[in-house]
């Protein structure tokens, strides 16, 4: 069950996008495809371990979404890593940028990486933004 | 001999239901029924596609008042 590639960028920090960019993952994932994510600018703070904010909606479906049972962004993540071929990565110059130690974010994400070998390894397949 | 277990993954939206089915899958044994419970109508379609896609086997699904029950068999 091989599918092409899915790279994934994602620099948004609303609601919405991270939802969606987290749902794609994790469908592509355990659906045979290799994922990879890059988290960079305003996403990136919402996978810190001590940040305890969740991401603002960005319009009326995000504030429609508050009270129903939809799946939470970083625990679909979770699952595309568990459960698929997933790696979702933190982008070093948001690191570098923010201060942020690649310690102090969730287990589940991989090694900190690069635009450049991002890119490269994303040449093989899709790439989305978010 | 082969197990069968529900999930209930009813009022879960898109794509909790099919989370929910996976990581019963991944614990079942080749084999073994999985009946999913869901409400959501998108899961509905999307997950024979999914059962489709990654080559396990399709049993049943059957809408009984507003509750989708999708039936698995693990083919590997």
């Amino acid at each position: 069950m091989s599918s092409p590639k899915v790279s994934i960028l994602v620099v948004s920090g609303s609601l919405e996008r991270l939802q969606m960019a987290a749902m794609v993952a994790s469908v592509g994932a355990v659906s045979g495809s290799e994922v990879q994510m890059l988290l960079s600018m305003n996403s990136l703070q919402y996978f810190v371990r001590a940040n305890t904010q969740e991401p603002a909606p960005e319009g009326s479906f995000g504030r429609t979404m508050a009270g129903k049972k939809i799946p939470p962004f970083k625990q679909l993540l979770q699952h595309a890593v568990e459960l698929g071929d997933a790696k979702i990565h933190p982008c070093s110059m948001a690191l570098d940028v923010t201060g942020i130690k690649p310690e102090d974010l969730e287990s589940f994400l991989a090694r900190p990486l690069g635009l450049t070998k991002f890119l490269a390894d994303a040449a093989s397949g899709q790439l989305l933004t978010f | 001999m082969t197990n069968k277990q529900v999930v209930d993954a009813r009022n879960s939206f898109c794509p909790g239901p099919l989370m929910e089915l996976i990581a019963a899958i991944k614990l079942a044994e080749v084999g073994d029924e999985i009946e999913l419970l869901s409400t959501d109508q998108g899961s509905a379609t999307d997950i024979p596609e999914w059962i489709h896609k990654v080559g396990h086997e399709m049993v049943s699904t059957v809408s009984d008042s507003g509750v989708w029950h999708v039936v698995v068999r693990k083919a590997k």
